[in-house]
């Protein structure tokens, strides 16, 4: 911990940063201990409580004292259903970026490798996928597909894996001229085992930061589609759907249904964001800031 | 050239094929093509009608070509919802959509280029470095909840914006637009503004890269040392040729503010072609989905090789090739 914090100390931003990331990644794993009620269990809710602005004071035998952050129109505690709405969020942001990481990875690693006709095929695929926006290869997956949890994690692997991709080749084709691959080789070594144990621990540095900045974006990417009711099922709260459902009592001034989810989200992607901009220039001392 | 051109057209052929290929198996064959194709509240023997219309007893490679010839045709079938046909639906829609895209773009550029001139002629300055900061926010806060805040503020809190909708619409050229009457123009500014907030950020970071660039330049030092105005030279030496990169991106972005306006487009509820996709997926409207993907996928393979042109004519240096490094 005083580790991280002192690799981190050069910026105060980047320190606050880091320990917003933190609380946020504690909070999600902790959220059904901490959370004030399980928004989920209907029982623990009541309408009459529906729509209390932030602060109000819960009826008796809510299993919570105050809304601090309001409730939404069934009566849920808004904090609890931010914590649980983060972890969805972030499982879905990490599985489907390590997802991506491993498909990419291993692509590149063999368009770097091998080269020649294979090289050629995978990054005219990937730059074919590269010239879409993401958003729109999203969209069409989802609308094929339909909904659901397992189905938004395949469009965002869509999206991702050709960015893995590519770094890893520009980075497996500078190392495979060295000489230790050489080594590896002459020594009779099998590919696969020169692939993943002696080329990819090289190709990593780079493939870090672009990984951490991804799962921001896949994080971003899944809030949007959610937001739009193409994403997640209503069974699996995530931010954005949470923003979805205040959207329609924001016109009515009920805004803190949709904006503590709001801010939870910007928190969770600027957050990521500053830390894997640090990251980078840890991993690569060079591009150090002056 | 030529060769170019050809290889360039034949890639974009393929890639439209491709999706045509994938929005075809998953639409038309992972479903019950019957329940798709046919409205519920068909009888018995329209649905007899239809199967035999659209050729469903036939193998799956034979739908797919009658499939593509009415594509080729323009006939994606009747949109379930309105009843008219999924693609005049689309094209009735793409006015509004396109003006939201060019009035943010507009808004990306005119104000993308002087902050970003500004911030890279004063990289140290608080301003410059305070221009920077809220283009790496605009980077990272996503479209829809900006679009949340400013709905927030400017229509709920101040009360200065309408929400939703198009306002007044105007005639110019036989196409409705929003932005020749106050109204409308009051109604576009919030959304074009949200959309062109990422392309703003982006404009400002290249415009700024640029300037540090092309103000190391020996031709820009001899142009200060000549005794040129600082006006001048930042206008006519360092912007002239730091035009030619924001000119590219900008021609590659317009594509991806069409498909992004889908989320502007719902958020301010514009009635736009965007709006109709979603209005459609959840509707399960599939013909017009599929009208919808595969205009846009189409649009954009003709942006691409559009803007790839225009990169060899407006530079001269670069030399067109099919390998793209």
């Amino acid at each position: 911990m005083k580790i991280l914090l002192d690799a981190f100390s050069p910026s105060w931003v980047e320190r606050c940063a880091l320990l917003v990331l933190i609380a946020l990644l504690l909070g999600a794993l902790a959220a059904p201990l901490i959370s004030p009620q399980n928004p989920y269990d209907l029982a623990q809710l009541s309408l009459s409580d529906g729509r209390l602005p932030p602060g109000s004071a819960a009826s008796a035998g809510q299993g919570v004292q105050r809304y601090w952050l309001g409730s939404d129109d069934q009566g849920r505690d808004m904090l609890s259903a931010i914590l649980y709405g983060l972890r969805i969020s972030l499982l879905v942001g990490l599985s489907s970026t390590l997802l991506a990481l491993a498909f990419g990875l291993s692509l590149g690693l063999m368009a770097g490798y091998f080269g020649g006709r294979l090289d050629s095929l995978i990054m005219r695929l990937a730059d074919i996928q590269l010239s879409f926006p993401a958003i729109l290869i999203a969209l069409i997956l989802l609308a094929v597909l339909g909904q659901g949890v397992g189905k938004i994690v395949t469009a965002l692997f869509a999206v991702q894996w050709a960015y893995y991709a590519r770094t890893t080749r520009s980075a497996a084709l500078v190392e495979r001229r060295k000489d230790y691959i050489e080594a590896a080789r002459l020594l009779g070594l099998s590919t696969p085992r020169i692939l993943f144990r002696h080329l990819l621990p090289n190709c990593l540095p780079p493939l870090i930061v672009v990984a951490a900045l991804q799962v921001a974006a896949a994080i971003s990417l899944e809030a949007t589609l959610s937001f739009l009711g193409i994403g997640l099922p209503i069974t699996e709260p995530s931010l954005g759907l949470l923003i979805a459902n205040g959207f329609q009592y924001l016109l009515a001034g009920n805004y803190w249904i949709s904006f503590f989810p709001g801010i939870a989200l910007v928190l969770l992607i600027v957050a990521i964001n500053l830390v894997a901009d640090r990251l980078r220039d840890i991993i690569n001392p060079r591009l150090q800031k002056q | 050239m030529l060769v170019f051109l050809l290889r360039r057209l034949l890639q974009s052929g393929v890639v439209l094929l491709v999706m045509s290929l994938l929005v075809f198996v998953g639409i038309y064959a992972i479903g019950n093509p019957v329940d798709i194709l046919i409205s519920p509240e068909a009888d018995q023997a329209e649905i007899a009608r239809t199967i035999a219309a659209f050729g469903l007893d036939q193998p799956l490679w034979t739908q797919y070509l009658i499939y593509l010839q009415q594509a080729v045709r323009g006939n994606f079938g009747n949109s379930f919802v309105h009843g008219t046909p999924a693609l005049a639906l689309i094209v009735q829609r793409l006015p509004a959509t396109l003006e939201l895209a060019c009035v943010a773009l507009i808004l990306a550029v005119s104000l993308g280029i002087p902050l970003g001139l500004w911030a890279g002629l004063r990289p140290a300055s608080k301003s410059g470095r305070a221009i920077m900061g809220l283009s790496i926010l605009g980077f990272s806060l996503p479209t829809f909840w900006v679009g949340l805040m400013l709905i927030m503020l400017f229509s709920v809190q101040l009360g200065w914006l309408p929400s939703n909708g198009r306002g007044a619409t105007t005639e110019l050229l036989g196409v409705p637009v929003s932005f020749l009457s106050w109204d409308g123009f009051k109604h576009l500014l919030m959304p074009a503004a949200n959309l062109a907030l990422f392309k703003i950020s982006l404009v400002i970071r290249l415009t700024r890269a640029g300037t540090q660039e092309a103000l190391l330049q020996d031709y820009v030092r001899f142009a200060r040392a000549k005794g040129l105005r600082s006006a001048r030279v930042v206008f006519v030496h360092v912007l002239k040729n730091i035009l030619i990169p924001i000119v590219t991106v900008i021609g590659l972005e317009f594509g991806s503010l069409i498909a992004f306006a889908v989320v502007t487009e719902s958020i301010f509820a514009w009635p736009g072609m965007g709006k109709l996709l979603i209005e459609s997926i959840n509707l399960l409207d599939r013909p017009v989905v599929v009208a919808y993907l595969l205009t846009v996928v189409a649009l954009f393979v003709v942006i691409n090789l559009v803007v790839d042109i225009l990169y060899s004519l407006l530079d001269p240096r670069i030399r067109l090739s099919d390998q793209a490094d």
